[in-house]
């Protein structure tokens, strides 16, 4: 086992130009040569046109999250989901089934809701993405927030956060749902605990006061 | 003698009011953690090769290319090369590496062979004579009778005639104890006879767990004007917790370990890892705030939680992460067992039950499981019940929510409901008619049956089965009972007040999100007379005093029994010191919204603030205990009752099935919080609905393997299958005097029979296994049709 690879030593200078597969990494790990693990895109010709190919070593990113930038040196195969969780201590978005099933992991990228475990994170540099954490203002709930409290919509409150995003892009695009509304709206997500219906009385309760 | 017991109604601020949930601001912010938000220095990341086959021995592992893998920091064979492996997903080695790719790259990079072996995975019916007879009893067959709630005189009398294959240990003996055996089961265990040559025979898949009679079942079935024959079943299902199983440990030197891990039972995880790791338990830190979900599948550190320990070990005592991943944790974390029976039922033409008769069978996996308590209930005077026990491959079973009471109420009510069809009498008439089998609680039942009727509209809605008006589209109403033991469990906490006012609660219990800190919080504040937010509540810790696991329903019980106890000697010490300076008796004061005055007397007063810094220059802190026999009374009891009914609508083009309407109508004792225990019984609703209509965990009879072991087809109800909800909880006489009871499980119990029974009655056919699926529900109607 070895030690180098937070501070890689060796630059990325002689791969071959067509990158390397993963087969062919793991071939390189395991005898123990070592390989780039910060590295830029290599650029090759696919279909007539230069694309960069990234990896498959760690590639530094940037982000745009809740207003402030991150960087992180990653792999092109980590989720915006881990990155968040794992990289930035954003722990407030939930892995739950890992492949966009449950919604436990939405977040808001270009103001969309999205299951952040199935969005790579290398796609969702620069966008703006936010997190349920960035909904509190002040120390203040958001409203929804707040609806959630005083109608019990959580148990062990796993799947809160993602419901919490979810409601709350939701009724900005549906100030006023009817109930056939909400059923379809907030089908993205799951709960163990059963407690969808102190959710549909926060959202009635959201929707009579206006968010 | 202090007074202990509950305050009456006019003497109560918060107990049994609506008090919203303290915990929820964290949680919908996102800033609650959960062992799986916990982001040690350090941290390595855990991952684990599992074996891919339902039987299998283990021939050779090859690790050498993943333990030269950079990053990767410490390979662990956990199940070596001879080791027999009994289902898919088994745990043979795991790694730890710096990132979560690193660590799946290194498990790719292993190479195990494995010798496949025949496996079973299916739990249909036995062949007719497979069955072996019983035989002496395991440690594992006494503790499944426990988990079964099996009454401890009949444990002692099988233990007795059964005798034991091998003398329990210490530890098992100690393991019982803490899993509820009496003094006379121990003693039985003691002295049982030993049957060394039973361990030696290969166990069959199918053994006769349980036969018996009562009364004079043939002379009744003889004797009885209508019987009634049926099939019904209920298949396994799994827990799915959204926070799957895990830990993260560390060793803060050679000799101690800390260990964050998603339990239900945070005080008894050290005592379970302390002989697998070879260290003094008092050596175990462990420590959670939150947790997502549990339902009772979480009260071991289990084999994975022991070798996160030891991977970290390996690793240098770094902090190592091993949570299961979602396919896992639906194949290996949590099922709950089947059970089927060919059940025969009779009556008197005025609906009188008489007799009973099942076959039943079910599977718990490995370890074959026990028959649910049926008749469920109604307590029939004849009766003859034969269980089979089918060990197979799917993987271990786990208490599920009121272990074997759903699949109990299934089996009974959905029997006793084609009974009152045969007799053409109205269900809600047919099982008020005979409520006098259920006891004791027969009050209780009845009071429950009438509220329910009225929520729902029965009389209006209910119709003779199948004569309902169709369009395609059918409705129709079913009714289902349950109940539930309970009482507290056992529980330590420590309260202090300082001499600034401030006051402290500890207690080693967890919150599941049925409400624990709440409903600790206003048993708190409600005796000290200060308001909620003034106390400040820390559990989840083994560094507080022990208070049992969150099963059975017994954690509100424990915790508010401590608390009151404490609260009501820190509050009677207080005012010991405070008497003097107003000049009164101790027993004279009284402390109301933040302010100890002389009763009846507002204008000699001190605020909390002032009342505190009498205490002198130390806090003063007092050990609240549940049970506490010098303390009396018992703070708690057992035995709750529930009636639920349930409206749905079947498509009989597609054979979907919409449940239009439930209500809930519950007991259980004194409510605390009625808020909170609303929430508990929507919950359960909508958890049955789940059940009832959805979920299976479905096995590939060739492979062995689980077919649906992810979210999208093993499906949990969502928010579209979520009908009209109507909980009514019992309060007031009859119910508060009894003290707190159970909550958590008893309203799970009863959805699934009260689903079936409104199916059969719209579509006057009984579809005789859960989950009703489309394609069973069509099944069932061409059948009809056929016949």
């Amino acid at each position: 086992m070895r030690d180098d690879d937070e501070n890689p030593k060796v630059p990325n200078e002689n791969s071959e130009s067509s990158g390397v597969s993963r087969r062919d990494f793991l071939k390189i790990s395991g005898i123990s040569v070592a390989v780039p693990l910060v590295a830029g895109p290599k650029m090759v010709m696919a279909a007539g046109q230069e694309v960069p190919v990234y990896g498959p070593g760690k590639v530094p990113m940037e982000f745009a999250i809740n207003g402030k930038n991150y960087k992180a040196n990653l792999e092109p195969r980590v989720t915006l989901l881990d990155a968040l969780r794992d990289q930035f201590e954003l722990t407030g978005a939930k892995r739950v089934c890992d492949r966009a099933e449950c919604g436990a992991c939405t977040v808001l990228m270009d103001n969309k809701t999205v299951y952040s475990c199935s969005v790579l994170a290398i796609e969702a540099q620069h966008k703006p993405i936010a997190t349920v954490e960035s909904l509190m203002q002040d120390g203040k709930l958001h409203p929804v927030q707040q609806a959630f409290v005083e109608n019990d919509g959580s148990q062990c409150g796993f799947c809160t956060p993602g419901f919490v995003v979810s409601c709350k892009a939701f009724l900005d695009k549906h100030p006023h749902p009817t109930p056939e509304d909400i059923r379809r709206g907030l089908s993205g997500n799951l709960c163990r605990c059963g407690t969808y219906d102190g959710i549909r009385k926060a959202i009635a309760h959201v929707a009579q006061k206006g968010a | 003698m202090p007074d202990y017991a509950w305050p009456d109604a006019q003497h109560r601020t918060l107990i049994g009011t609506r008090v919203t949930r303290v915990d929820s601001p964290a949680k919908v912010s996102g800033q609650a953690k959960y062992t799986y938000d916990v982001h040690r220095p350090g941290m390595l990341y855990g991952k684990v090769l599992r074996c891919p086959y339902a039987h299998a021995k283990v021939v050779s592992i090859d690790t050498s290319a993943a333990e030269k893998m950079p990053g990767v920091k410490a390979v662990h064979i956990v199940q070596g090369p001879g080791a027999n492996i009994h289902w898919a997903g088994d745990d043979i080695v795991a790694v730890a590496a710096v990132d979560e790719p690193t660590a799946e790259d290194a498990i790719r990079a292993i190479k195990v062979k494995f010798q496949q072996l025949p496996h079973l995975v299916s739990d249909a019916e036995p062949p007719k004579g497979s069955a072996q007879e019983e035989g002496p009893l395991s440690v594992d067959a006494i503790d499944d009778m426990l988990d079964n709630q099996v009454p401890a005189n009949q444990m002692v009398s099988t233990i007795q005639r059964d005798g034991l294959v091998k003398k329990a240990s210490e530890d098992e003996l100690k393991m019982l104890k803490a899993d509820g055996a009496t003094d006379a089961v121990l003693e039985a265990i003691g002295s049982a006879t030993i049957h060394p040559e039973a361990s030696s025979k290969p166990p069959s898949n199918y053994q006769k767990a349980a036969a018996q009679t009562l009364g004079e079942p043939d002379k009744a079935f003889a004797e009885a004007d209508v019987v009634s024959e049926g099939l019904y079943g209920i298949p396994v299902i799994t827990h799915c917790c959204l926070e799957s199983h895990g830990s993260i440990s560390e060793w803060t030197d050679q000799e101690h370990l800390f260990t964050h891990i998603s339990t239900q039972n945070v005080s008894g995880i050290p005592g379970q890892m302390a002989e697998p790791l070879k260290i003094p338990a008092t050596n175990i830190r462990v420590h959670q705030d939150n947790i997502g979900g549990g339902f009772g599948s979480k009260f071991s550190p289990d084999r994975w939680g022991i070798f996160t320990a030891e991977v970290s070990k390996k690793a240098g005592g770094k902090p190592v992460r091993v949570m299961l991943e979602r396919d896992t944790e639906l194949k290996v974390a949590g099922a709950r067992p089947s059970a089927y029976a060919r059940v025969k039922v009779a009556a008197k033409k005025d609906g009188t039950v008489v007799a009973w008769q099942s076959n039943s069978w079910g599977t718990g996996g490995p370890g074959g499981g026990g028959m649910p308590p049926i008749p469920y209930v109604f307590n029939i005077p004849n009766q003859r019940q034969e269980h089979t026990a089918i060990r197979n491959n799917i993987g271990p079973a786990r208490a599920w929510r009121a272990p074997n009471h759903p699949q109990a109420a299934v089996l009974t009510m959905c029997a006793l409901d084609d009974l009152a069809a045969k007799l053409n009498m109205d269900p809600v008439e047919f099982f008020g008619k005979n409520l006098n089998l259920t006891k004791q609680r027969e009050n209780i039942y009845r009071e429950e049956l009438g509220i329910a009727s009225e929520l729902m509209g029965w009389k209006q809605k209910w119709h003779p089965r199948g004569q309902a008006p169709s369009d395609g589209m059918v409705r129709g109403v079913g009714v289902s009972f349950h109940t539930w033991g309970g009482r507290g469990h056992a529980s330590d906490c420590d309260l202090t007040i300082h001499p600034d006012g401030s006051v402290d609660l500890k207690m080693g219990t967890q919150d599941l999100g049925t409400g624990t800190r709440t409903c600790i919080l206003m048993v708190a504040a409600d005796t000290l007379g200060i308001p909620m937010d003034a106390i400040q509540l820390q559990i989840g810790d083994t560094t507080y005093p022990p208070s049992g696991g969150s099963g059975g329903s017994t954690t509100i019980g424990g915790v508010t029994s401590s608390t009151r106890r404490a609260a009501v000697d820190a509050r009677d010490a207080l005012f010991a010191k405070v008497a003097p300076a107003l000049s009164v008796q101790p027993d004279q004061l009284e402390c109301v919204n933040g302010k100890v005055s002389v009763k009846g007397d507002s204008s000699h007063s001190l605020s909390w603030k002032e009342a505190c810094s009498k205490l002198g220059a130390m806090p003063l802190t007092v050990r609240g205990k549940n049970p506490d026999k010098s303390k009396p009374p018992d703070l708690t009891n057992s035995g709750v009752g529930g009636v639920q009914m349930a409206e749905v609508e079947v498509d009989t083009d597609t054979g979907i099935v919409k449940v239009k309407k439930m209500v809930a109508v519950q007991d259980c004792g004194l409510v605390i919080d009625i808020k909170t225990a609303e929430g508990q019984c929507y919950g359960a609703l909508i958890m049955g609905i789940s059940y009832a209509l959805f979920e299976e965990k479905v096995m590939d009879p060739a492979t062995g393997r689980m077919l649906n072991a992810d979210m999208q087809f093993y499906r949990l109800a969502g928010f579209s299958d979520i009908p009209e909800l109507v909980v009514h909880m019992m309060t007031g006489k009859g119910y508060d005097e009894r003290g707190v009871i159970v909550l958590g499980e008893p309203p799970v119990e009863s959805p699934g029979a009260a689903i079936s029974n409104e199916v059969a009655h719209a579509k006057g056919v009984r579809v005789p296994f859960l989950p009703l699926t489309p394609d069973r529900v069509l099944a069932a109607l061409e059948q009809k049709a056929g016949a």
